[in-house]
């Protein structure tokens, strides 16, 4: 298979979610959030109430997606920094170890040298836990939840 | 590539409906989106051009109920079928798990099917993937028209891996749950086998 699957465990997503809380504080940000390169989110702290974090997780792969597609044309690395910037809302979106995307949305209660300074670190700390994931995810010796699984569990999730 | 969540218990899964401009791709997702019930969906997302053609992708998120414990989740996508948007298709295709490819049974739309379905095998390669050991289903779509070919003659031509394969009009969703259902059932399947091996 072309990219391996990724599996997260209850440690490092606390790690990456401690990240995430502390990205919202430090920078003064509305919403933090992490998703993978796929589109599928992985953590999201801060003021999630009324988003639809699931369509902002495979847009944002998307963005990224397609951004480094101009990239390749340009025969320029990826486009690792992104910066929306709207009326009352801007985003920040920072690819992390080439796998994963850090999204932060913030407002005018602070600024844009803040929040990149706190995604510097927060990319750093972020690098280090997917890194374990990763290895953690390609262990042969872990179990996938799959191991458990048999034909009939599958059968049965399709009868209707 | 499936994303396995131990915390909140959920797998994720990417699906990927393929095919020639117009042959029903978008028309599939919205009959799914439709008919679902709105616990189980998240909002349907189209990147679309003003005249309602796909410039980039739709998306649907679909939860489909839980295997021992674990909420199953798939994320559906489709791709702009217009040839020239192949920048876009190749992207969309990264990190699949299945792939639903809906053929457009008019016999003036053949080589179109055809053309699509080298596409596929072309871009799936680039990415890693062969068509021919990744979860994959063939529809037949849009049975309801004046001048089809018949199903066989679609068979032989699309079908050469014999992979499950389904008659639709996606419009009325005839054969639409029936093509999901299976695709889906083919990911599980390959995701249990992979944490055999």
């Amino acid at each position: 298979m072309a990219s391996p699957q990724m599996v997260m465990y209850e440690e490092e997503f606390a790690q990456v979610q401690a990240v995430t809380n502390r990205l919202v504080q430090d920078a003064n940000a509305r919403v933090v959030f992490v998703v993978d390169k796929n589109g599928q989110l992985i953590s999201a702290s801060g003021d999630t109430g009324d988003l639809d974090t699931t369509s902002l997780a495979s847009l944002t792969a998307g963005t990224i997606a397609a951004t480094g597609g101009i990239a390749q044309l340009l025969r320029e690395q990826e486009f690792a920094t992104q910066y929306h910037e709207g009326v009352r809302q801007n985003v920040h979106i920072q690819v992390v170890s080439g796998r994963v995307i850090l999204v932060v949305i913030f407002d005018n209660r602070t600024s844009l040298g803040l929040v990149r300074l706190r995604v510097k670190r927060a990319t750093e700390n972020l690098t280090r836990i997917f890194e374990m994931v990763m290895a953690k995810t390609q262990d042969p010796f872990r179990s996938s939840p799959f191991s458990e699984i048999t034909d009939d569990d599958i059968d049965n999730l399709f009868n209707d | 590539m499936s994303f396995i969540n131990y915390l909140s218990r959920e797998i994720n899964c990417k699906i990927v409906y393929y095919g020639p401009g117009l042959c029903g791709k978008t028309t599939n997702l919205q009959y799914i989106y439709n008919r679902t019930n709105p616990d189980a969906k998240g909002k349907m997302i189209s990147l679309a051009t003003e005249t309602e053609r796909t410039l980039f992708f739709d998306f649907l998120p679909l939860e489909i109920g839980e295997i021992r414990g674990f909420k199953t989740r798939f994320h559906l996508y489709t791709v702009p079928g217009q040839v020239f948007y192949d920048a876009s298709r190749k992207l969309i295709l990264k990190g699949v798990d299945g792939v639903v490819f809906v053929a457009d049974s008019q016999m003036l739309r053949a080589e179109a099917n055809s053309e699509s379905m080298d596409n596929l095998r072309t871009n799936l390669a680039e990415q890693g993937y062969n068509l021919d050991t990744i979860p994959y289903v063939i529809q037949y779509n849009k049975r309801d028209m004046p001048n089809i070919s018949p199903t066989e003659e679609l068979r032989q031509m699309l079908n050469t891996g014999d992979v499950p394969d389904f008659n639709a009009v996606a419009t009325t969703g005839e054969g639409v749950f029936e093509t999901l259902k299976s695709v889906a059932k083919l990911v599980l399947t390959e995701l249990k086998r992979g944490a055999a091996r």
